[in-house]
């Protein structure tokens, strides 16, 4: 992108907002927290969220006495109904007795409200959690305090991770079938941290939980467990920070452009990272035109910023082409354009992902044809990438992205909303996968042929260590390695110098 | 680091109303995203409006999210004939006031073979006057995208519902086989004749339409406020007898009484509740001790287990 002078005034402007940020009050986050809940069927995941509504007096009386009609008698010893029929909504489901899809529940205290994905624990239902974690900020993950972690329960909390969730709550629950033991419970948060920690999650609070008994969910089990101090599940999750948009720079995909009339032009959507002002430089990708904000229009009044999550409509201070599906960006913080990027993603339909397939690609208002070649499939069990030229339905896959007009993205680490898109198969037009962006991919002697490269002769120890790490692991197919001689390496570093 | 400026810096002194609590101000920004991703992905949208409370503030959000323009779709109303009146009147005052396009239809089966919800029985009728009712609009329109103001919370089946519902060319739902969605990136993609209902309000609860209408000042049909009111028991129900349609079966009595409605819909179908709340501050406060969900007085949803689902599935909202 080339910055005109004006880029210079506008950086000026950009750092003199910044501490405007800093200095905002500390307040509690009182805005809705998303989560989702991870467990299979015996861990007691539904007696859990049945539980969270129940304590919260979010199911009524009339609903719960449909429940008693439906359950037919069937109670747990408590005497309280089958919480199960609560979640499963669907006629196939109660018959069956299996939860098939992700369901959205919702529920209250006195200082946060909260909606709760929950999702099947089976297997063959990845693609539902890793839906249901799109739009999570924490994942709370049950384990049966008598089994302990299961070979699921690494599978949750990696699909959580690679799906950009920081915050995981680990609930032991059914703890009070092993009589409140202290050290297994002591024993079992210790292995979910260490697992935790290898995912790079590092804010883990794992609490000893009977959800029958409504221990350590909303009220607390003090009276059962002495040993235990710390919060209850409800008391971290009113504390627990939602996803910010964590990024530097502003940005809006453009949804719609408004013209009531000849003088009104506006540009509709919202914003999905950093903040705007007017008197704010901004590039409009991918043409990379450049003008300055004038107004932020909205409903009820002309604002005089706006922040990530605020829809809104923008003016500019000229006549620039401007449509749906373009990205205004702030100007010294640009997103990555390009026409190669790669990406992991999760296969979401049973036809999977096939190699050199074009399919769409939606990311924010912006829809465009993409290639995609899968590179790798992730083993769950193992945590290990095993190269894959394709993928199956539920697969987590690394794939190389080829498109052919310029596509704005993004790191998905950097921003979850233009760092994620969605594949959809034009034979179908149904979403065949969800996908975060990892890096922009610059090919080798193809298109990106101006592209700056660097020769180093490094001993093989160290190219090794080098070559263990996540940076060059993520980007290894943008590098050539050949293994030569000490002496032949320094003939060709000669040669080069000429 | 949230990433939130203070809100006393966004606002404008000038305005005197205070500014949202960031989590109504959460869900508000949500549904106008939606509103202009369906419109600009869209041929021919429309917004079913029911005039009930959900309606309104579905209405309220689409004004906002398309302004400083005009709403770019018309509503629907699917006018069964069996509307409380005041319901009606509340309607043709929004549209006038809004400046806005309205299409009301009424199934012509309904006058033709006269049917009525005390002659067919409520399942019957709701078939015929609603659901047959809203797709003959629909199809009618062409419509390839229709804003619903259904939330996830009002009942079961609505919970596993996707923002984007993917209808066949017969309007039906099948919720077994829904397209998965990730973030809030929504596939429009339908070939000729499909369609999508729309459902911007999806994450709202019940709690949430009523902080919303008092802090956003939005009108409301006033048989949500208690008043004293005629009335007369039928099925376990407070029904509304101020309709001259409304006969009194043998042993019925007709009295009055201090009531208001949680719901809106067909008169002869919607159960009053017995209610002091004359402001939305009371409604707030008895809905936060209530202990029956808003869905319990309304007859149609009562006729079977499953029964919204199956409504669904044969193309109701």
């Amino acid at each position: 992108m080339t910055a005109p002078a004006a880029a210079g005034a506008a950086l000026d402007q950009t750092i003199v907002s910044l501490p405007v940020q800093e200095t905002a009050r500390v307040v509690r986050d009182t805005r809705p927290l998303r989560l989702i809940t991870c467990g299979s069927v015996d861990d007691g995941k539904s007696t859990l969220i049945g539980r969270l509504l129940w304590d919260t007096k979010a199911v009524k009386e009339d609903q719960a006495a449909s429940l008693q009609r439906d359950s037919s008698g069937k109670q747990n010893d408590l005497g309280l109904p089958d919480f199960a029929l609560l979640l499963d909504g669907l006629q196939a489901e109660r018959e069956q007795g299996i939860t098939i899809d992700v369901a959205y529940r919702y529920f209250a205290t006195d200082k946060r409200s909260f909606i709760v994905a929950d999702t099947p624990g089976h297997e063959q239902y990845t693609r539902n959690m890793a839906t249901g974690a799109s739009t999570a900020d924490l994942a709370v993950l049950l384990v049966d305090a008598r089994v302990g972690l299961l070979e699921q329960t690494r599978r949750h909390a990696t699909i959580a991770t690679l799906m950009g969730i920081r915050q995981f709550v680990l609930a032991v629950n059914k703890i009070d079938l092993t009589n409140y033991d202290r050290a297994r419970f002591d024993q079992i948060s210790h292995e979910f941290r260490e697992l935790a920690l290898s995912l790079g999650v590092r804010q883990v609070t794992a609490i000893p939980v009977s959800a029958l008994r409504g221990e350590n969910v909303v009220y607390d089990g003090r009276a059962s467990m002495p040993w235990y101090d710390g919060p209850t599940l409800i008391e971290v999750l009113e504390l627990a920070t939602t996803r910010s948009a964590q990024t530097v720079g502003f940005r809006l995909p453009v949804q719609r452009v408004s013209r009531p009339g000849e003088s009104f032009r506006g540009y509709q959507g919202t914003v999905a990272g950093g903040a705007v002002k007017p008197g704010d430089s901004v590039v409009i990708l991918p043409s990379g035109m450049v003008a300055n904000v004038t107004k932020i229009v909205t409903f009820d009044l002309v604002r005089n910023a706006a922040v990530a999550g605020d829809a809104i409509t923008l003016v500019l201070d000229r006549q620039v082409d401007v449509s749906r599906g373009d990205v205004i960006a702030s100007i010294d913080s640009q997103p990555m354009t390009g026409l190669a990027f790669d990406a992991q993603l999760v296969a979401l339909q049973p036809e999977g992902i096939q190699p050199g397939k074009r399919y769409w690609l939606k990311s924010g208002s912006r829809r465009q044809r993409v290639q995609v070649q899968p590179v790798s499939q992730l083993e769950l069990k193992s945590g290990k990438w095993n190269h894959a030229d394709e993928l199956p339905m539920n697969a987590i896959g690394k794939v190389h992205l080829a498109f052919d007009e310029q596509a704005i993205f993004d790191t998905y680490e950097q921003n979850r909303t233009t760092g994620a898109f969605i594949l959809i198969d034009p034979d179908t037009n149904n979403t065949v996968a969800g996908g975060m962006i990892t890096a922009k991919r610059a090919a080798l002697g193809g298109i990106h042929t101006e592209e700056r490269r660097v020769i180093l002769s490094l001993p093989a120890d160290l190219a090794d260590q080098l070559m263990a790490t996540e940076l060059f692991a993520s980007r290894r197919e943008d590098v050539e390695v050949r293994r030569v001689s000490a002496g032949k390496a320094v003939g060709i570093i000669d040669s080069i110098d000429g | 680091m949230p990433h939130t400026l203070p809100e006393t810096e966004l606002h404008n002194p000038q305005s005197t109303k205070p500014p949202l609590d960031p989590h109504l101000k959460a869900l508000e920004n949500e549904a106008i995203h939606i509103f202009r991703e369906v419109a600009a992905e869209f041929e021919r949208p429309v917004m079913l409006y029911s005039i009930g409370k959900d309606s309104s503030v579905l209405l309220h959000l689409a004004r906002k999210a398309f302004y400083p323009g005009r709403v770019p779709f018309p509503l629907l109303h699917v006018d069964t004939g069996w509307k409380f009146r005041e319901m009606i009147a509340f309607r043709d005052e929004i549209v006038r006031k809004y400046d806005l396009d309205l299409i009301a239809h009424t199934n012509p089966r309904g006058a033709a073979e006269n049917i009525t919800p005390f002659t067919h029985g409520s399942a019957l009728y709701t078939d015929i006057m609603k659901t047959e009712a809203l797709r003959q609009a629909l199809d009618a329109g062409q419509y390839d995208a229709a804003f619903g103001g259904a939330r996830r919370d009002e009942e079961a089946s609505r919970a596993k519902e996707r923002i984007y519902s993917f209808r066949t060319p017969d309007h039906r739902w099948d919720p077994r086989n829904q397209r998965p969605e990730l973030w809030n990136v929504y596939n429009g993609m339908i070939r000729k004749g499909e369609s999508v209902r729309a459902f911007p309000l999806s994450n709202w609860t019940e709690v949430d339409i009523w902080r919303y209408i008092q802090a956003e000042e939005i009108p409301i049909v006033p048989l949500y406020f208690a008043k004293k009111r005629p009335v007369v028991e039928r099925d376990g129900m407070m029904i509304l007898a101020e309709d001259r349609r409304l006969e009194l079966l043998p042993g019925e009595v007709k009295r009055e009484e201090v009531i208001r409605f949680r719901t809106l819909g067909c008169f002869p179908l919607t159960g009053a509740i017995r209610s002091n709340a004359t402001t939305l501050d009371d409604i707030i406060a008895e809905l936060e001790t209530a202990t029956v969900s808003e869905r319990q007085g309304r007859a149609i949803d009562r006729d079977q287990a499953g029964s919204m689902e199956k409504k669904k599935r044969e193309g109701y909202f």
